[in-house]
């Protein structure tokens, strides 16, 4: 059922094809530098309802959906397929893996924590010592990632390899408006970005990248958005909401997103200064159309834009995210109607681009 | 040339935010200049003259923005807690005064630390716009904010905020008055964004495809009191540099550049910078690489409020920019 939220009439909902096809993508195991997995999804989703579809040296999942207009503006709407994960460096026997991350992960959040490795989803754990046999003062440490090791279990060791990914175990879950599950940083924006190709905004050339290695240094939106070479961009991604209150009870001033907002537009991060006529143009449609909306705080985190808006002789870009709770850990929760308030918002705001847009100077 | 630079300084702009400055750069060029473009990320690409079989496409590079302060929260009684576009010190903020791009003025003052002597983080500091309400507060959440300090003429050594890289677009606006002819395909590149990492320059530099790229940049000077071991200081003429942290300027652009200063008895000194970089780093890496330098001019106490450039120093800039640019370029 989707959110209760008031939209104009013809904007794609979230119903339940779109949650089955999220809980696909997000139990899919597609650790930077594989994303085997979610493409193979995405392509299977896609290709009755695109012109174009290629997929790139890197992996990247290049589609277009022309428009009937002749001089349609040629609009590139990004996603990364990628998620932070592991990756097993090294055979200690007997079934225990050391591993490295891949991408940024917190440390702490690891020992306890179950996994599923490889093609084959072989599941294991990240052990934690048993709390009565520490030491005084071990568990005011934390355990470093060299220290800690993948156990499948002695009977598995033979089917677990050096260089296999691993994930999270998590699987997903919705609660009413609660969306529960691993990697909903970025499965949310392939999902909304699917359900564009599917529901195209009228007027423009839609140039949809389902990107590759974002996570580890924006890698597939670079040579993505030299191929396209599109007239703007829009990145869509799930960012932090920190929202829950501060222990001493003053007031909490760096949540960066409110889980309950609305889809969260960005004004500036580390890696790109948003142009100030997208973030406008975002604002406005929000606004006229009564779309929840919030307004990201600048600073620190990036997008797919940091790479895409730099690309040849510079793309103007913005971003806009849904908004999530532990990020990067074993499980990330969102809501449906900040989902569906971004979907929303991206379709309208496509919908309204005119030329005219970018005559105006930044 | 004092006028122009006061101007310049005065206006704000951080990164991101150039139009004012963009504005001012663009009155002063105009009728100067063939062709003026304004690109995705606001450059401003200026191109005088025509290549002769003597000359080069050059590219000029000297960045709008400045380093300043975005707001992240205003909190219910009215304060203000912001973020930093480029490199901004803490150290710098305390008890200092910004000014909004809508107008508004404020200062930014501190929490109160739990140790006396530590320096607080950005997180700790917070803006005083003399609002005393979340609702009653002229600024929002995205709006951003330079330094506030009046451009002060203290004998010949001019103070003021920006003057990085402002004194650069000072220089490049007067070479641009003073040239009276040159066998290159000139371009001035106004650029962006310098400050959060050479973003104008990079996209600035692939659309013009130069083949000689210079950047004008301020740089740091050793001739402070126990301050860095430099060799550049005040009042010794603009610096030809070496090296940065992001870029080993091409050696045949150095001694392009040393011989001809001393070919115009122009004062020089050659410098290597530990820590910062400049838009030369940009353009020496686009498409299939440029070669590039720098022309410097020496600054005290960068990215502070009130920074310190030699006015001696800023005309022989100037002399020297147009003495590079007059004539053909022999790399060897």
């Amino acid at each position: 059922m989707s959110a209760n939220l008031t939209l104009p009439p013809g904007t794609p909902r979230i119903e339940e094809p779109q949650l089955a096809l999220l809980e696909r993508l997000s139990n899919a195991c597609a650790v930077s530098g594989d994303e085997q997995q979610v493409r193979k999804i995405v392509l299977e989703e896609i290709k009755p309802h695109v012109d174009e579809v290629r997929v790139d040296a890197l992996g990247n999942v290049l589609a277009v959906k022309k428009s009937s207009r002749a001089d349609a503006l040629r609009v590139m709407i990004d996603a990364h397929m990628d998620e932070v994960g592991f990756m097993i460096v090294d055979d200690d026997k007997e079934g225990l893996f050391r591993f490295a991350a891949v991408g940024g992960i917190d440390e702490r959040t690891l020992p306890g924590k179950t996994v599923l490795v490889g093609k084959d989803n072989v599941p294991g754990v990240i052990g934690a010592k048993p709390i009565h046999l520490t030491e005084p003062g071990e568990t005011e440490n934390k355990i470093p990632i060299e220290s800690l090791r993948i156990d499948v279990g002695a009977g598995a060791a033979g089917k677990v390899k050096v260089g296999d990914r691993a994930t999270f175990a998590t699987r997903f879950r919705r609660v009413g408006d609660s969306l529960l599950g691993k990697a909903l940083d970025d499965r949310l924006g392939v999902a909304t970005l699917i359900e564009l190709l599917k529901n195209p905004p009228d007027g423009v050339e839609l140039l949809a990248a389902f990107t590759v290695q974002e996570e580890i240094g924006l890698r597939g939106a670079r040579v993505a958005a030299y191929a396209f070479h599109p007239d703007l961009a829009i990145a869509i991604d799930s960012t932090p909401a920190l929202d829950l209150p501060n222990w001493d009870e003053h007031e909490n001033t760096g949540y960066n997103t409110r889980l309950g907002a609305g889809a969260a537009i960005y004004i500036a991060d580390s890696g790109t200064l948003s142009d100030p006529r997208l973030i406008r143009h975002l604002a406005q449609t929000a606004e006229e159309l009564g779309i929840p909306y919030q307004f990201r705080q600048p600073g620190g985190g990036g997008t797919d834009a940091g790479a895409i808006h730099r690309v040849r002789e510079g793309i103007p870009s913005v971003s806009i995210s849904v908004p999530g709770r532990y990020a990067h850990t074993a499980q990330m929760v969102a809501r449906l109607s900040d989902w569906e308030a971004t979907l929303a918002l991206v379709f309208h705001a496509v919908l309204r681009l005119d030329r005219s847009l970018l005559l105006a100077g930044r | 040339m004092k006028d122009l630079i006061r101007k310049l300084v005065e206006t704000v702009g951080p990164s991101g935010y150039e139009t004012a400055v963009r504005e001012v750069v663009r009155t002063e060029i105009e009728g100067l200049v063939d062709e003026i473009k304004v690109d995705s990320l606001g450059n401003l690409i200026a191109r005088k003259g025509q290549r002769s079989p003597d000359g080069m496409r050059v590219m000029l590079s000297g960045h709008m923005d400045e380093i300043g302060l975005m707001v992240t929260h205003v909190d219910e009684k009215g304060f203000v807690r912001f973020t930093t576009i480029g490199g901004v010190s803490p150290a710098t903020c305390i008890g200092g005064r910004v000014k909004f791009l809508n107008g508004t003025a404020g200062l930014i003052y501190m929490e109160r630390l739990e140790s006396g002597d530590r320096l607080p983080s950005i997180e700790q500091l917070y803006i005083d716009v003399g609002a005393s309400s979340r609702d009653a507060c002229p600024v929002k959440v995205g709006d951003v904010a330079a330094f506030d300090r009046p451009f002060l003429d203290l004998n010949g050594r001019l103070v003021s905020k920006a003057m990085d890289d402002r004194i650069a677009v000072a220089v490049m606006i007067q070479a641009l008055r003073e040239c009276q002819s040159s066998p290159h395909e000139l371009y001035f590149v106004f650029s962006t964004q310098e400050e959060v990492g050479l973003r104008g320059a990079t996209t600035a530099a692939f659309g013009v495809d130069p083949e000689l790229a210079l950047a004008v940049d301020v740089t740091r000077t050793g001739d402070t009191p126990k301050g860095v071991k430099m060799e550049v200081s005040l009042g010794k003429g603009p610096a030809i540099k070496v090296r940065d942290s992001g870029m080993l300027a091409d050696p045949r652009v150095v001694r392009w550049m040393v011989e001809t200063a001393e070919r115009n008895g122009i004062p020089y000194q050659l410098e290597v910078l530990e820590g910062g970089t400049t838009d030369a780093r940009a353009m020496q890496l686009t498409r299939a690489g440029v070669p590039a330098g720098c022309l410097s001019i020496p600054t005290r106490y960068i990215h502070s409020p009130s920074e310190m450039v030699d006015y001696d120093d800023v005309r022989q800039s100037v002399r020297l920019l147009v003495e590079l640019i007059s004539h053909p370029v022999s790399l060897g």
